[in-house]
């Protein structure tokens, strides 16, 4: 009798002719277009700061400034029909698969036009239509999800990926082992992108976890790993694209881990004290738009002035999103919530 | 189709399996649910029809693969998750409480999550106090399930099919004191039973008995005692816990004035107290007593033949809750 993984990996040599993934070496008109992604985050984000002193974002919300360069590169990995797992530090991946500004605005304000209707909120941020599958408020939840993404991957037959964003922290809940181990036994094709931030909530990595190098966990399972400097977008992209291209072709998951920062606290109560400024300082001076920033203008590939251009226009049409959501009316207290529960 | 006799495993087997043969889309996981067949055979034969990828023995990892059923529920497949003993739903409780129960709702209604869990529970077979129970009430305070609990074959089955038709998420709890039992099953792909709503098994017009799983069989035990003795009581099975539907139990207690509910598990937290206060709230002035439960008591349920079986409720101590009320 076959095991699974053996009759997956005779449907994946079939499957190899299909569309592989997007690994060719990048343009320049890609590369303005990653700048202008990681951009627009930051803008995004920024906005949601100054929105929630302005009392319009409502409980807390997880803001991943600092951590731009991976939801771009992974995403730049990705092809429209694949599927996206994420955390309530999510908004960067929602943005980065081309989620519109207004309606995440209008979730995160609780709004009748929010993306899920005001019933998700800053945590739960889903777009089905562009595969964005699931934002989970659970540490590590989103990932045995991403296994039966990938399962479904796997069956469909088509090259699709699943890919699941998680921190470090994840890296010690049960969750995670199982969906690793699953993904691993089963050959699916499932990325897990750790964004290890060195912080899970207030503590840092030592206090927690055995090691800084959390591949070591994947090398545990038998699993591909490699590890990346997260704050260069281009580096994030060229470690993950081999991965899903390896992946489309029924050559099993990986496990990136992108080493990276927030610049902000865990969530808008937290001044994140906790960190040494010397770290923190660091840090910002490796902040993953400055960097790309500076390589585009050095190789010419972007003008500092049109740079500076994108951060403008990218500023304002947060600006205007927000506005504009900030306008919509609340969510109908007397809507049908039985049928928002089953269909 | 015939109808045919059947045991409640065979009931089980048929329906996963037509319904598999019906739709692709249809996979089934668990543990050891491969070659082996299941570890109390409710899967066996399925390896072999439809291949390691839609009958997949999973790893001994609860999370992950009833995670991985609302990953897969999310992008087109419906599957089906089977926990070996009820008792393990407390391992993946995060992924259903927190994942599937809400997911749907979260995303402002954008995504359908059509899935079964199903658990195999209950006691009575000496397991000890980890792996007997029936689950019934952990979740029920738990919006956006439905949780249905068939008590003999033809309701296995039945139930099991619309379960696997329906675009939402299900927990079916069984028993596996039940698991071979026998009874008369309306065979025929389309014969479902509803997910909902309470049946009257057996008119009486003296007092009204409510029960789950293995309890119905105990109570209709009962009631032939206190048929035996003159008194006629009315047993309902309560079929679905989620969403819970008292009308009938309402409407039989306007005719006998006495109710008394059967439950597998302790009496605190128990569904038996929804259907208690609904009643309650719905026809208060014809109850002529307080409604009594009859139910496990209040530790966790020993190894021990000789304490086991005077901790489950019995045919005997269900006739005595009720002569107690008359």
């Amino acid at each position: 009798m076959k095991s699974p993984k053996q009759a997956a990996s005779k449907g994946a040599a079939k499957a190899k002719s299909s569309t592989g993934s997007n690994s060719a070496p990048l343009n320049d008109r890609e590369r303005v277009q990653m700048f202008s992604d990681m951009v627009l985050i930051r803008e995004f984000e920024e906005q949601v700061h100054r929105s929630y002193l302005e009392g319009l974002v409502h409980g807390t919300t997880h803001l991943c400034q600092g951590q731009e360069a991976v939801s771009v590169g992974a995403a730049k990995a990705l092809r429209p029909d694949d599927y996206v797992t994420y955390t309530y530090r999510g908004h960067g991946h929602c943005i980065a698969r081309g989620m519109e500004m207004e309606p995440a605005f209008a979730e995160l304000f609780g709004r009748s036009t929010g993306v899920c209707g005001g019933l998700g909120g800053s945590m739960h941020l889903q777009d089905i239509d562009r595969g964005l599958i699931g934002s989970f408020g659970i540490v590590g939840a989103g990932l045995p999800v991403a296994g039966g993404a990938g399962v479904t991957a796997q069956m469909n037959g088509r090259g699709q990926v699943s890919m699941v964003f998680f921190g470090d922290g994840a890296c010690n809940i049960g969750a995670f082992h199982e969906a690793l181990n699953i993904a691993q036994v089963w050959k699916l094709p499932v990325l897990f992108v750790c964004e290890n931030n060195l912080y899970g909530e207030f503590t840092r990595i030592e206090h927690t976890t055995p090691f800084e190098d959390l591949v070591k966990r994947a090398r545990g399972y038998d699993m591909d790993a490699v590890m990346v400097d997260g704050n260069d977008v281009e580096a994030v992209y060229r470690a993950i694209a081999p991965c899903v291209a390896k992946a489309r072709d029924g050559g099993g998951p990986a496990f990136i881990e992108c080493k990276t920062y927030r610049h902000r606290g865990h969530s808008r109560t937290d001044p994140a004290k906790y960190r040494p400024q010397a770290e923190v300082d660091a840090w910002l001076k490796r902040d993953p738009l400055d960097l790309y920033r500076a390589k585009l203008a050095k190789s010419g590939v972007l003008p500092e002035k049109e740079a500076a251009k994108i951060v403008d226009k990218a500023r304002e049409a947060a600006g205007a999103a927000a506005k504009k959501a900030a306008a919509a009316p609340w969510p109908d207290g007397n809507q049908n919530f039985a049928a928002k529960m089953f269909a | 189709m015939p109808v045919q006799e059947m045991t409640y495993r065979e009931a089980i087997l048929a329906a996963q399996t037509e319904e598999m043969r019906r739709d692709p889309k249809i996979i089934i996981m668990g543990e050891d649910i491969g070659p082996s067949g299941g570890p109390f055979k409710t899967c066996q034969g399925m390896y072999e029809e439809f291949g390691a990828l839609r009958v997949r023995d999973t790893p001994i990892a609860e999370t992950g693969f009833v995670g991985a059923a609302l990953g897969l529920a999310l992008t087109g497949y419906r599957p089906i998750a089977e926990i070996m003993f009820a008792d393990f739903l407390g391992v993946c409780f995060d992924q259903i409480v927190n994942g599937i129960a809400k997911h749907r709702f979260m995303s402002g209604a954008q995504s359908t999550v059509p899935l079964v869990i199903r658990s195999i529970g209950g006691g009575g077979l000496r397991f000890g106090a980890q792996h007997s129970q029936t689950g019934e009430s952990w979740m029920l305070s738990v919006p956006g399930l439905k949780i249905v609990c068939p008590s003999s074959p033809s309701e296995a089955y039945g139930m099991l099919k619309s379960a696997i038709r329906d675009d939402n998420p299900v927990l079916v709890l069984e028993h596996k004191a039940l698991l071979s039992s026998k009874g008369n099953v309306d065979l025929g792909m389309d014969h479902l039973q509803p997910l909902t709503g309470p049946k009257v098994l057996r008119p009486g017009k003296d007092v009204t008995i409510v029960a789950s799983l293995n309890m119905v069989g105990k109570a209709l035990g009962a009631a032939d005692k206190l048929s035996a003795d003159g008194i006629e009581a009315e047993v309902i099975d309560i079929r679905s816990l989620r969403p819970m539907v008292v009308g009938p139990i309402v409407e039989s207690v306007r005719k006998t004035n006495l109710l008394v509910v059967v439950e597998e598990q302790v009496q605190v937290g128990g569904w038996g107290a929804e259907v208690v206060s609904q009643v309650v709230n719905e026809a208060f002035d014809y109850l002529d007593a307080p409604p009594a439960r009859v139910t496990l008591p209040d530790y966790p349920l020993p190894y021990s033949p000789a304490l086991e079986d005077a901790a489950i409720p019995s045919p005997d101590s269900i006739a005595a809750a009720v002569k107690a009320l008359i």
